[in-house]
């Protein structure tokens, strides 16, 4: 069925039948709904032109009380876009300053210890979201657990819920194995003869690491980072739950929006983000195109 | 592995299993506390049992997660011969973007823009609420298919092109060689892809949230709602038998997989006996 | 003697790339024939052609008489033994073997004797059982050939099915597939790049280069007569010289005049002479008709490969004598040594050892003269 087609289209240069249910979804449910974003974005309610979601979304202000007690007026949605920016800049760094050296352990490690690793890495990941982060939040709680061994050991109760390390910590928590299994990955199909050939030519193994792994690793390392800053940066349920609902990131923006209902404004936020994550991305690649196969 | 990269992972390790121990222990915690420990006890388990609207949560994450693993896995595979077939180099590149998107963008985005169209087809009905399940199985399928397609896809590439012309030259139609020789190859990805699209299924919350109506609720959208308010220990418990259930899966899907490696094992070393005996001989 | 399969001006383009350019061919029944020419010559299409998996893009397949340009490979009564085989690795050697039986829904006691019979004259009989993947590449090969051959079809295609083996066990499949093609009747079509065992294998020989048929005939036609420069020089060693056709059976070239067997040939004509490296025969430089100076040897074991600047022009000349580097020596060509071919637009790129010669003096003396 789906190769007799192929062989006469083939001459026609189309499709087979087999990739049509396929081609007819992806268009109705991928690419449809990205266009309906953009259509909403730059619609009121009753669907007429207008780019007063934009503007409100670069303009909309609120009052903050700032840490000496004035309050002054601030840009609301830049001040939570440029929160989530921070926050999720903040834990893609931590999870990679944590998440190499794991992986390159792991690499190092015998086949199967390996696949053991691997496997364990990824079982948190297989705990729902939600409860995840709310364990975290027993967890840091004043009274939590942490606090009670800190108290066993004699150290002073530390208030971390509410804060933006909390926030932090569950961002970290939630992506760490999406930023270790690609790095591993990578530094585990690393030819091993091209680490024996750098000593042969002379590198100790601190220079081997710069020179040679290092640079292989980093595709590894760069869709280790998008793959925790993406969901970190729209992130909704976390900043909730763990920073006490007073750090406010976009994805509770759009989050709230939803909720009552403002759907054209919803769009407005989702569709920023959206631009702003592509230009992101293609920066990032253009980078890697740079740093990986480009000059020095 | 050295002194310090054991202890480093050790570390690590404490810090990925910590929460989920936390809920192990208190999903058996007479009392309600959270934080405090104070007896043995299943009573959470007994009222979880009890609770009609998680159960039926349960159910209704069950029947979503079958089916929108049975519409993915079919569709995907098909996609995804389809796509291995294709010969033009840009649209091979488009639909490989397409298919891209869902992976890519943020789960919340994926959410808010079905749900932008569900509504907007809704509203063009006239229907006073646009989400249900139908919308929900949409946007399932839609998230779980490319992990199906790329996980098939690869086993298209790996398997010898020759293969189904040597089935068609042997007097197999074009369909029937798919059946008999391509479909064996592609299997363990089909299986994988399947398990995936599953465990997907089954754990979404994000793009569940902007897709569910009231009438069909999930159960991480139950656990939400339920996180709203104070929480008890039976969400642990919930959650500790969610986790058994999902680690078996992983299991088992390991399983197909080092099935898979012992296979071509247990090839090698019948080649290294070959090998050797034609060597004596 | 019948024809079983004709191509008639066949043109096929990929991507604009022409990559058989009206190719006309005529293939006998209980043949043994070789497509043999370099890679991208078009010598893999025309087979795929044939076992239905190309599509001409004009120009017609005949099979028995009968057109089949749209005919499926499943309903061609041909069988292709793959390049790397293409054996069901899900299947053991008995079941893939059995394949195209089972598909046929042919009894299963039908099935396993003919298996069984087949299996033995390909001498896997001990193997049945075995899965695929465990043989070695001589073994995987004879399956592929019994899978191909179960259904008696009344062509075999073999796509370069030696080409994985080490040059023994080549060798040996070698002879075994010409017994099994004798044994079973069945006209073989085989595509190789390798011109000793096209010589050594086919009844005829097809040489192809850029999508074109450059010569059809009998190995001894083809080594013995090449009809063009590019073929005297695919097909073994030889040294290719510009000559002139003094009348017939009289040519000039490298200053002297010689004594050949070829005629039909213009007055004055400029010609390709041929001459093979074995058939130069090194004699006293009294009696010799070109001199020239002795510029690498190498020794082959059986033979000395020397290479002999006459001229200019420097000859590859395999003979048993010996000589050293700066020797002078002196030739002699029978006329029967000599072959003259039409000039070509291969004319002048092949042929001459100089830079063969240059290669050997750079590699075994690094800046010795510069």
């Amino acid at each position: 069925m789906t190769m007799q087609t192929s062989v006469k289209t083939k001459k026609r240069g189309g499709m087979s039948l087999a990739l049509a249910p396929y081609s007819a979804w992806s268009l109705l449910f991928i690419l449809v709904p990205l266009i309906f974003v953009a259509y909403y974005a730059f619609t009121d309610d009753n669907f007429a032109f207008t780019t007063e979601n934009i503007t409100r979304f670069f303009t909309a202000t609120s009052e903050l009380k700032a840490d000496d007690g004035t309050i002054g007026e601030v840009r609301t949605y830049l001040v939570i876009f440029m929160r989530s920016l921070k926050l999720a800049a903040i834990s893609t760094l931590v999870c990679l300053l944590m998440g190499y050296p794991m992986a390159y352990i792991m690499a190092r490690a015998k086949v199967r210890t390996q696949k053991t690793l691997v496997t364990l890495i990824m079982i948190p990941m297989w705990m729902n979201f939600l409860i995840r982060t709310y364990a975290w939040m027993t967890i840091l709680q004043d009274t939590g657990i942490l606090n009670g061994l800190l108290g066993l050991v004699g150290i002073d109760k530390i208030h971390i819920i509410g804060t933006e390390t909390a926030v932090v910590i569950g961002m970290v928590y939630d992506y760490f194995p999406y930023m270790i299994l690609p790095i591993y990955s990578i530094l585990a199909k690393m030819d091993g003869k091209l680490l024996e050939a750098a000593r042969d030519l002379g590198c100790n193994s601190v220079s081997v690491f710069k020179r040679v792994i290092f640079p292989l690793s980093l595709p590894g390392v760069i869709s280790g980072i998008t793959m925790v800053l993406i969901p970190s940066i729209s992130t909704f349920y976390i900043s909730q739950k763990l920073g006490n609902g007073k750090f406010f990131l976009i994805g509770d923006a759009i989050e709230g929006q939803y909720i009552a209902n403002n759907l054209h404004f919803a769009a407005a936020i989702a569709f920023i983000l959206m631009v702003i994550l592509l230009a992101c991305m293609a920066l990032v690649k253009y980078l890697t195109a740079r740093l990986v196969y480009g000059g020095e | 592995m050295k002194i310090t990269s054991k202890l480093y992972t050790a570390l690590i390790f404490i810090f990925l299993f910590a929460p989920i121990l936390v809920l192990l222990v208190f999903s058996f915690n007479e009392a309600k506390s959270l934080s405090v420990f104070s007896g043995f006890s299943l009573k959470w388990y007994q009222e979880l049992f009890h609770d009609e609207n998680t159960l039926e949560s349960v159910k209704n994450t069950l029947i979503l997660a079958v089916a929108a693993t049975v519409i993915s896995t079919v569709m995907g595979t098909a996609a995804a011969v389809g796509i291995h077939k294709l010969k033009n180099r840009w649209y091979r590149m488009a639909v490989n973007t397409v298919t891209n998107i869902p992976m890519i963008n943020p789960d919340i985005i994926t959410g808010i823009s079905m749900m932008l169209v569900f509504v907007f087809v809704g509203r063009l009905f006239g229907a006073s609420t646009s989400l249900n399940f139908w919308t929900m199985l949409i946007a399932h399928v839609t998230f779980c298919l490319p992990y199906v397609i790329f996980q098939v896809l690869p086993k298209l590439q790996q398997m010898e092109r020759d293969l189904t012309e040597a089935a068609m030259d042997l007097g197999c139609t074009p369909f029937r060689a798919f059946l008999k020789v391509t479909m064996p190859e592609i299997l363990p990805g089909i299986i994988t892809g399947a398990i995936m699209a599953f465990t997907l299924s089954l754990d979404d919350f994000v793009i569940s949230y902007f897709t569910s109506g009231n009438d069909f609720q999930t159960l991480p959208i139950r656990i939400y709602g339920m996180t709203k308010k104070t929480v008890t220990p039976k969400m642990y418990a919930l959650a500790t038998i969610i986790f058994f259930v999902t680690l078996t899966l992983l299991l088992l899907n390991n399983f197909v997989e080092s099935g898979e490696d012992k296979r071509w094992r247990e090839l090698k070393k019948q080649r290294k006996i070959r090998l050797k005996r034609s060597e004596q001989s | 003697m019948k024809k079983v399969i004709e191509l008639k001006n066949i043109s096929k383009a990929f991507g604009g790339e022409l990559i058989l350019d009206d190719i006309s061919l005529d293939i006998y029944d209980n043949e043994f024939i070789t497509l043999l020419g370099p890679s991208g010559c078009g010598k893999t299409t025309m087979l795929r052609m044939i076992g239905g998996f190309e599509h001409p893009d004009c120009g017609d397949i005949l099979f028995m008489n009968e057109k089949i340009n749209d005919v499926p490979p499943h309903k061609r009564n041909v069988n292709t033994v793959f390049q790397k085989y293409a054996l069901f690795p899900h299947l053991n050697v008995f079941e893939n073997v059995a394949f195209p039986l089972r598909e046929r829904k042919v009894p299963k006691k039908e099935i396993r004797e003919k298996v069984e019979k087949m299996l033995s004259l390909v001498m896997l009989s001990n193997f049945a059982e075995r899965s695929v993947t465990s043989l070695s590449g001589g073994q995987q090969q004879r399956v592929a050939i019994a899978r191909a051959l179960i259904n008696h079809p009344k062509v075999l295609l073999l796509d370069e099915p030696l080409g994985a083996l080490d040059l023994k066990l080549r060798k040996d499949m070698q002879q075994e597939l010409k017994k099994i093609q004798k044994t079973t009747g069945i006209t073989f079509v085989f595509v190789t790049h390798d011109q000793e065992e096209a010589l050594s294998m086919s009844d005829t020989i097809v040489v192809m280069s850029e999508g074109k048929i450059q010569q059809i005939g009998t190995p001894t036609d083809i080594y013995n007569e090449p009809q063009n420069a590019f073929v005297a020089d695919f097909i073994g060693e030889s040294n290719i010289i510009d000559g002139v056709m003094l009348e017939n059976y009289r040519v000039s070239f490298s200053g002297h005049t010689f004594q050949c067997l070829d005629a039909g040939f213009a007055q004055g004509e400029q010609v390709d002479v041929v001459v093979r490296p074995e058939d130069v025969d090194i004699v006293p430089l009294e009696n010799a008709m070109l001199q020239g100076v002795v510029t690498a040897v190498t020794f082959m074991g059986v033979h000395n490969e020397i290479i002999v600047d006459i001229g200019g022009f420097k000859w590859m000349i395999q003979t048993t004598d010996s000589a050293s580097v700066d020797d002078r020596i002196g030739i002699s060509l029978d006329p029967d040594a000599i072959h003259i071919m039409k000039k070509s637009k291969y004319s002048g790129m092949f042929g001459d050892y100089s830079s063969y010669s240059n290669e050997l003096d750079e590699l075994s003396d690094p800046g010795g003269e510069a």
